[in-house]
């Protein structure tokens, strides 16, 4: 298909408006210093802190969000379409509204955190809630990119996998699994995007304690108030993270179809 | 054809641009316009925002025809703000070091005045659940005790009476603000916080405030002062007046501030 | 293996029954939309019926009666389709051993079982490709094998040569030959040749309704429904017995033999004759033929050396010579003839 060519100018305006921010920041960052910035003991603890979680919560949500979207993608039931848009809320839902109805749910004097709290497992200001806000708001990003995918696949394969004998499980394992596992992947890697750069409902559901709950989105906001520098060098950090996050299963995906 | 469109396109892009842009300079390009613009933009430390509310009223009622506008938030962000040219006519700050940093930038008109003190006090959830009655139970390791970071005024004032009362509090989080601390206290999240006397006396019946003597050992001082930048420099300067004189100390009293 | 099913699937209008006996092959011809795959799929469990039943060796498929339902994967019934639909993630001889290998068999006996089903295919050789690296008739060779892998009960074939270039259908044709002999298969095919080739037995249906049945030489030879006549590349003219002679409702009067039986005067009755028997004249030709029919040229079809002349009911096959010489084009008014002796008349 050929663009028409008016359409080179707000796509252009749209790239720069994303870029510039980006260059912007990283002309203020202090390059002599940026080293000994990122290299504190608090940021690396941030940093860790952030993969570790991020990482967790890219598991919970694979391990929650498989089956959501197979069974969003694959059945039809009363209420389904309703279901669905609940899933999607925490994409549109502030951060801070998500952090709020967790503390609600897994707080202390919330719905389940009675129960837990009698049960001795304590959720408020631990690094568990940390994973549990991440997986909260980058949940529908991997449903909604897994389902897109399992519909574009189709049944086809399936139905023939079934008639070759194999039991439903075998089909999910050997046929449909590998079949979206780009669209598992890009939806992961998304998930797992989101999760680093959660802020808003981590800060109001979790609390903010380095090494335990203080993320390096936190970090950043936290080092503003002191040191501009280092919240300017760790921000750019984040976003080579990212950047080597999402460029890692870009290259992976390339390279493996 | 196309590069019509093309030219209309990228002339509603930039006129959006110009837009977007001209709204923040509008203001002072009205202000260029007359001659001594009768309106005053404060910023102040988000802790000041109920008293200042209340003053708006009687200040402008004192000078007729006068608009005073707020930006409320954290005195260090105020500060950010400033130095790049924000305008503000007024700067109110929680504390002394952020003002001494419009200072040396220049930025402050005359000499900043001390206005307020505000000192901390434990904050627990209603009916005090943690039974804590003095400033040593916070160290006791079975209480949720949240805290703000050092890194923000208050967190910094909490070490201060730490360092005074000789304990060491382990809390369960470090805070990003004052309204954090309070609402993991209010929500039960909490047993303990250590806030401004002036944010237990806001939060009202969502809490409970606990008094200790080491507080008189960390006390914070709150400086006003006129901006250079100002349009109008009299009129900053009869708000920053306002607030040292009889009517604004009697507003803040009221809400738990101290004289300095 | 015996199969015995009789469904309806309202949804889609069909109404039908079939029976298979043990190593028995049959074709189920018909229009497109005429139900032949909706019966296919309610047999594989892809589709489930309104009501109706089916049986395989005795075990239950389905039974809305008793609200029995066996899923696809027990079925014992491998589909294959015309989209080969080889597991693009697979090697061609995972893809081959995925049938042995749900059955549970270990990978290395799964694909000594595919190597020896690739190598019945004329496959061997692609064992190690992936299936994007096949071309058409190579993939649906393969899926053939992949099919046979699992060592179904009842092969069920719904149009496998039609996605395949011209060119590669003899050669999959002599395949199918060889791995269905003395297998019970049920394959849907518009093609005749699959029919005369393939199949034991012949299903005609016609809008969700098996209209005719029978041995497939039968069938094709004497064809008592008009996708049947047409499939045979037959003429068909339907109609009442009037003194031996056959008269269509559009007032077509044909003579001929009557083979099996005379069928009495007042009779329901279908002349059939062969394209090639048929003769075009454009005035109206004396002489012995008694059957001679005025109507106009429809289309021009060339099929091989010979031109198919479609008129509004019947068609006539002539050389192109002879297309030439009477100037035939769509609109032209013809005589058509046929001799009463290449007619026959069967009751219907």
């Amino acid at each position: 298909m050929s663009v028409p060519r008016w359409v080179y100018v707000p796509a252009a305006a749209g790239a720069l408006f994303i870029v510039l921010p980006l260059v912007a920041m990283a002309a203020r960052v202090e390059w002599s210093q940026f080293f000994s910035l990122i290299g504190s003991d608090s940021s690396r603890a941030a940093l860790w802190l952030s993969l570790r979680t991020s990482a967790a919560s890219t598991v919970l949500c694979v391990v929650l969000g498989v089956p959501m979207a197979l069974v969003l993608a694959r059945t039809t039931f009363r209420g389904q379409g309703a279901l669905r848009s609940l899933v999607l809320l925490p994409l549109v839902l502030p951060p801070v509204v998500g952090g709020i109805a967790l503390l609600y749910t897994f707080g202390r004097k919330g719905l389940l955190g009675e129960t837990l709290d009698v049960l001795g497992w304590q959720i408020a200001f631990s690094t568990t809630a940390v994973v549990i806000a991440q997986t909260f708001v980058s949940l529908p990003f991997l449903v909604v990119s897994l389902e897109g995918s399992l519909r574009t696949a189709g049944q086809q394969y399936e139905v023939v996998a079934a008639t070759l004998g194999a039991r439903p499980t075998t089909v999910l394992r050997r046929v449909t699994l590998p079949l979206v596992l780009p669209g598992l992947a890009a939806g992961a890697v998304l998930s797992f995007a989101r999760a680093l750069g959660e802020f808003g409902a981590t800060i109001t559901f979790a609390g903010s304690l380095e090494g335990v709950t203080r993320t390096l989105p936190l970090e950043i906001y936290l080092q503003r108030e002191t040191d501009p520098d280092a919240a300017v060098a760790l921000s750019l950090l984040l976003v080579v993270v990212a950047v080597l996050v999402i460029g890692l299963v870009r290259g992976t995906r390339s390279s493996a179809l | 054809m196309n590069r019509l469109v093309a030219t209309v396109a990228a002339g509603l892009l930039l006129s959006t641009v110009a837009a977007c842009s001209s709204d923040a300079g509008g203001s002072s390009d009205d202000a260029r316009a007359a001659d001594k613009p009768r309106s005053v933009t404060v910023f102040a430390a988000a802790s000041l925002k109920t008293s200042f509310e209340q003053m708006k009223p009687k200040f402008e009622a004192a000078n007729p025809g006068t608009t005073v506008t707020f930006n409320f938030a954290g005195s260090s962000d105020l500060v950010a703000q400033i130095q790049q040219g924000a305008p503000a006519d007024v700067f109110a700050s929680a504390d002394t070091k952020n003002m001494d940093k419009a200072a040396a930038d220049d930025l402050v008109e005359g000499t900043p005045a001390n206005f307020a003190t505000n000192t901390l006090e434990i904050v627990t959830p209603p009916g005090n659940p943690g039974q804590v009655d003095s400033i040593d139970d916070l160290a006791g390791s079975d209480l949720q005790v949240v805290l703000c970071a050092p890194e923000v005024p208050c967190g910094a004032a909490a070490e201060s009476v730490e360092k005074a009362a000789g304990i060491d509090i382990k809390p369960a989080s470090e805070e990003q603000s004052v309204t954090d601390v309070l609402n993991k206290v209010a929500t039960g999240e909490a047993d303990a916080g250590l806030v401004y006397v002036t944010d237990v006396k806001a939060a009202g019946d969502s809490v409970v405030g606990v008094t200790f003597p080491e507080s008189a050992d960390v006390v914070n001082t709150y400086p006003i002062a006129a901006l250079s930048g100002s349009k109008n420099v009299e009129l900053a300067q009869a708000f920053a007046d306002f607030v040292t004189g009889t009517e604004g100390q009697a507003i803040l009293e009221a809400a738990g501030f101290a004289k300095p | 293996m015996t199969l015995h099913l009789d469904v309806v699937v309202a949804t889609r209008d069909v109404r039908a029954t079939l029976d298979l006996g043990d190593g028995e092959t049959v074709a189920i011809l018909g229009p497109n939309g005429s139900g032949k795959s909706t019966l296919l799929a309610t047999i594989a469990g892809i589709v489930r019926p309104d009501t109706g039943s089916a049986t395989l060796d005795g075990t239950t498929l389905f039974d809305t009666a008793s609200g029995t339902w066996r899923p696809p994967h027990d079925r014992g019934t491998a589909l294959l389709a015309q989209d080969p639909l080889l597991f693009p993630h697979l090697t061609v001889l995972d893809n081959v051993a995925f049938g042995p290998r749900s059955a549970r068999i270990a990978r290395s006996e799964a694909h000594v079982i595919a190597r020896r089903w690739l190598d019945e295919v004329d496959a061997g050789d692609l064992a190690g490709r992936k299936p994007s690296q096949l071309s058409g008739g190579q993939a649906q060779r393969v899926a053939i094998a992949r099919a046979l892998a699992a060592d179904p009960h009842l092969l069920l074939l719904d149009e496998p040569m039609a996605a395949l270039d011209v060119t590669v259908v003899p050669a999959m044709r002599q395949v199918l030959k060889r791995v269905l002999a003395g297998r019970s298969a049920v394959i849907v095919t518009h093609d005749v040749l699959d029919a005369l080739l393939l199949a034991d037995r012949v299903v005609v249906m016609e809008a969700g309704r098996v209209v005719e049945q029978g041995p497939t030489k039968d069938v094709l030879a004497r064809p008592r429904s008009s996708f049947g006549a047409g499939i045979a590349g037959l003429n068909l003219a339907r109609g009442q017995v009037e003194s031996g002679t056959v008269r269509t409702r559009s007032g077509l009067v044909v003579a001929g033999l009557h083979h099996d039986a005379t069928v009495p005067d007042g009779q329901q009755a279908v002349a059939v004759f062969s394209p090639s028997a048929v003769s075009v004249h454009r005035e109206q030709p004396g002489g012995s033929p008694r059957n001679v029919f005025a109507t106009t040229v429809r289309e021009l079809e060339p099929r091989g050396s010979q031109v198919r002349v479609q008129t509004d009911e019947l068609s006539a096959d002539v050389t192109a010579p002879v297309v030439a010489e009477l100037d035939l084009m769509p609109g032209t008014p013809v005589f058509l003839a046929v001799k009463a002796s290449e007619v026959s008349i069967y009751s219907a």
